[in-house]
């Protein structure tokens, strides 16, 4: 199948960023949408996956060229964020995929809804803000997809204890959980 | 069809030949026919089913010999646990989807690890005869049985099966899996084969180094003498 | 219900008489609705006004599940995903995972592949259509005939991998072991009698008034909307785009066999429309089998994956056409043994984005068979 190339998206819109290692266009702030009206316009017209993806705060280790010339290791703190990310085609031309990816912070998690250029979106970006807690600006019908309505807490996040409102009873699971408390099963 | 209804009076005589086949054909009677029971026929009365305490027959196992339904661990005949196979590493345990196996090592009076298990339970109510366990085990340790007459009226730790109920010895599982337990028997005996030919090369070597030196130190002493 | 002091229901002039709007929960226990799914209705007599779809009831997580495994052991729970198909999850998953890491799959199990694929797509079509006219009120017989011939390929199945249904058979790198002696032989003889049932099946469905009168018509899904709301499979081509993944991706071998692709103008894409489109697609499906059961080469299974499968840190999605619709896997690695993100692209749950569209103006009972051709299985949708 044909590649569909990022480079016009590039050139179109300066401000967004080409991650190699991904292979995704990261798109501008605030720009998602002009972004995705432009590429239905040029008849990527399929939206075929939504989803999030959630990092926390890790250090990175990373080699550089110091000012001396010389190569060496430095430690960074990658901040945390939550990328939503689009795999996008093109019925027409059969050809693709196409990766873009919005990012935003863990806190007040928000990005734009891309709901109203492709309708795939709809119950996908319900699916992120239910697990994830993104909240998408323009979104026509925004709740909980997956989860009941009451519930609080977002799943599908790092950090995401379950609540302690297990039901108890007497299995033999409970030796295999308290192996794990020890430390010598990995679950 | 020109006739309102005549599509449905079609569609009612392939009802009608399907009904009236399947007394005579084996292609149209919806039911499995039992091909595993050795004579073809289905148990007629309830002195039919045979049925004892921990090995399963042959003619309870269900329609073919493929068919895979919760572990065993396998022993080599004999005492059971003389010739168990598990040396209780628990990779099974780690890589278990469900998380169903508990192990426990066996340990001698002295404290030192023997390779064998001391507690192997597999909860079957939690297990799902998914097979990973079988693949990452590195001893041909545990396969798959095809027993699911498990039930039990004890909620609470009748589905937890022990090592004990566990252990089937080798020939119960070509009993079963003909063509698999063959297949694991061959394999074994030619890693066997080949780890015994390397262990001899490598020893070969060894010797052959060793005269190498043994010449050489020889040469060396002689060369002293002669200065 | 009544409909004095409930405050949701908005009370209707309607020929001078004071009605309201009735609200139904069809709800997660209900024998049409293909597994534990809801619809909240609200009806005018007997049109509907308003259709919510509400899920989540079978929510298992899945995908943070596979976080905490390693590669391998989230393999047997893609079979139950969709449980209906699970060959076709699993290659989904080892498409995606091949991605990641460097490795060729032998001829003889990308034919193999192939060839269970296949037999699931047979498999799925067959059961969702007698499903479908079972939702009709033909109360079980073209079910049970259905199930008869699902039957013969599930014992193919348990011949192949163990079991019949949850068969966590493909590998990363191949398949886990090679198919007994005999198999290819019985399965031939299973897929030469397959085109005389369908054959029969027809006779029995296709001209039937009844069918004609309650599916054509009823669903219509226009192809701009099918294509912005990302509906794939037998759903997108009853809507008139010819767009299949395996002729635009060709991923395993398809590109050597030859098969057509059925799909309609786009005219109307009635429930009518993708109930004969799935009857069309086994038919390619025995096409393809043939093909391949003709041409499988002697050989390895397993390619050299190694054995610990920890790729290094990459992103890769797989997709494959799944029955119903296109199935994705999308894999983020980075470099341990457990997959940082597992996401998996439900076409169940995409296709349920046009419910409420094709429903809306409808009677109730259509509802029903609109849910029905659009084939969802609830372990998909709600993973």
């Amino acid at each position: 199948m044909n590649e569909l190339s990022h480079e016009p998206v590039l050139q179109q819109f300066p401000d967004a960023v080409w991650d190699e290692a991904a292979g995704a266009v990261i798109l501008p702030l605030g720009q998602a949408r002009a972004v995705a009206e432009w590429l239905l316009g040029q008849g990527v017209d399929y939206c075929s996956n939504v989803t999030g993806v959630d990092y926390l705060e890790r250090e990175v280790k990373e080699k550089i060229t110091n000012d001396a010339g010389k190569v060496e290791t430095i430690t960074r703190t990658e901040p945390s964020r939550i990328d939503v990310v689009y795999h996008l085609y093109s019925m027409q031309n059969k050809t693709g995929p196409l990766v873009l990816k919005q990012r935003t912070g863990r806190d007040n998690a928000e990005a734009e809804s891309l709901t109203p250029v492709w309708r795939s979106c709809d119950l996908q970006e319900r699916e992120v803000y239910d697990l994830f807690g993104v909240n998408f600006k323009g979104h026509p019908d925004q709740r909980r997809i997956l989860m009941w309505d009451e519930f609080e807490g977002h799943p599908m996040r790092r950090d995401y204890t379950e609540p302690f409102d297990y039901e108890w009873e007497p299995t033999p699971h409970n030796e295999i959980l308290e192996k794990h408390q020890k430390g010598k099963v990995i679950v | 069809m020109s006739i309102l209804g005549g599509g449905i009076f079609k569609g009612m005589a392939v009802t009608l030949r399907n009904f009236v086949s399947s007394y005579f054909s084996k292609e149209r009677l919806t039911t499995n026919d039992y091909s595993w029971r050795p004579d073809g026929a289905l148990p007629q009365s309830i002195a039919d089913y045979p049925k004892e305490e921990g090995e399963q027959l042959r003619d309870t196992t269900t329609v073919t010999n493929y068919s895979r339904n919760f572990p065993m661990l396998l022993h080599d005949g004999g005492e059971p646990m003389d010739t168990v196979r598990c040396v209780a590493c628990q990779i099974c345990e780690r890589e278990c989807p469900p998380q169903c196996i508990y192990i426990e090592k066996d340990y001698d009076e002295n404290g030192k690890y023997i390779k064998r298990p001391a507690i192997f339970d597999i909860d079957v109510s939690v297990c799902m005869s998914c097979q990973i366990c079988v693949e990452v085990c590195p001893f041909d340790a545990i396969v798959m049985n095809s027993q699911f007459e498990l039930s039990t009226p004890n909620r609470f730790g009748g589905l937890l099966v022990r090592r004990d109920d566990l252990l089937k010895s080798n020939d119960y599982y070509h009993q079963i899996h003909p063509e698999e337990a063959a297949a694991r028997d061959q394999k074994m005996a030619a890693e066997k084969a080949a780890k015994a030919a390397k262990k001899k090369a490598a020893g070969e070597k060894a010797k052959a180094a060793a005269e190498k030196k043994a010449a050489e130190a020889a040469k060396a002493e002689t060369k002293e003498g002669a200065e | 219900m009544s409909t004095a002091a409930a405050p949701n229901y908005e009370l209707l002039q309607q020929d001078g008489l004071e009605t309201s709007l009735l609200e139904v929960s069809m709800g997660p226990h209900h024998p049409s609705t293909h597994g534990v799914f809801r619809m909240d209705v609200k009806l005018d007599g007997e049109t509907v006004v308003d259709l919510q779809p509400v899920f989540g009831y079978l929510h298992r997580n899945h995908e943070k599940l596979a976080e905490n495994m390693t590669y391998l052991s989230s393999m047997p729970f893609t079979d139950r995903l969709d449980y209906f198909n699970s060959m076709s999850n699993n290659w989904a998953y080892a498409l995606a995972a091949e991605k990641l890491i460097e490795v060729e799959v032998p001829e003889r199990a990308e034919y193999l592949r192939v060839i269970m694929a296949e037999l699931t797509r047979l498999v799925n079509h067959v059961s969702l259509v007698g499903f479908f006219i079972n939702d009709l009120g033909a109360l079980g017989t073209p079910l049970m005939y259905a199930f008869r011939e699902r039957e013969k390929i599930l014992d193919l199945f348990e011949q192949a991998s163990g079991a019949r249904m949850m068969c966590n058979y493909f590998r990363f790198g191949g398949l886990r072991n090679d198919v007994p002696e005999g198999w290819l032989e019985r399965a031939g003889e299973v897929v030469d009698r397959f085109p005389s049932f369908l054959d029969e099946y027809e006779q029995l469905l296709c001209e039937n008034e009844i069918i004609l009168s309650r599916t054509q018509g009823v669903g219509k899904l226009s192809r701009e909307l099918a294509v912005s709301a990302g509906v794939t499979g037998p759903m997108l081509r009853a809507s008139g785009v010819a767009y299949d993944l395996r002729k635009v991706d060709q991923y395993g071998i398809y590109d050597r066999f030859k098969f057509r692709v059925p799909h309609t103008d786009g005219d109307v894409g009635d429930c009518y429309d993708r109930f004969m489109i799935r009857m069309l697609e086994m038919r390619e499906s025995i096409e393809i089998l043939k093909q391949a059961l003709a041409g499988i080469p002697k050989g390895e299974i397993m390619g050299n994956a190694p054995r610990v499968f920890k790729p290094k840190p990459a992103e890769a999605y797989g997709r494959i056409e799944g029955p119903k619709g296109e199935l994705g896997f999308y894999l983020i690695a980075d470099g341990s043994p457990k997959p940082y993100r597992f996401r998996v692209r439900p076409p169940s749950l995409i296709n349920l984005t046009v419910l409420r569209d094709m429903c809306l103006g409808g009677k109730i009972a259509d509802a029903v068979i609109i849910l029905g051709s659009i084939d969802i299985v609830l372990g998909e949708v709600d993973r």
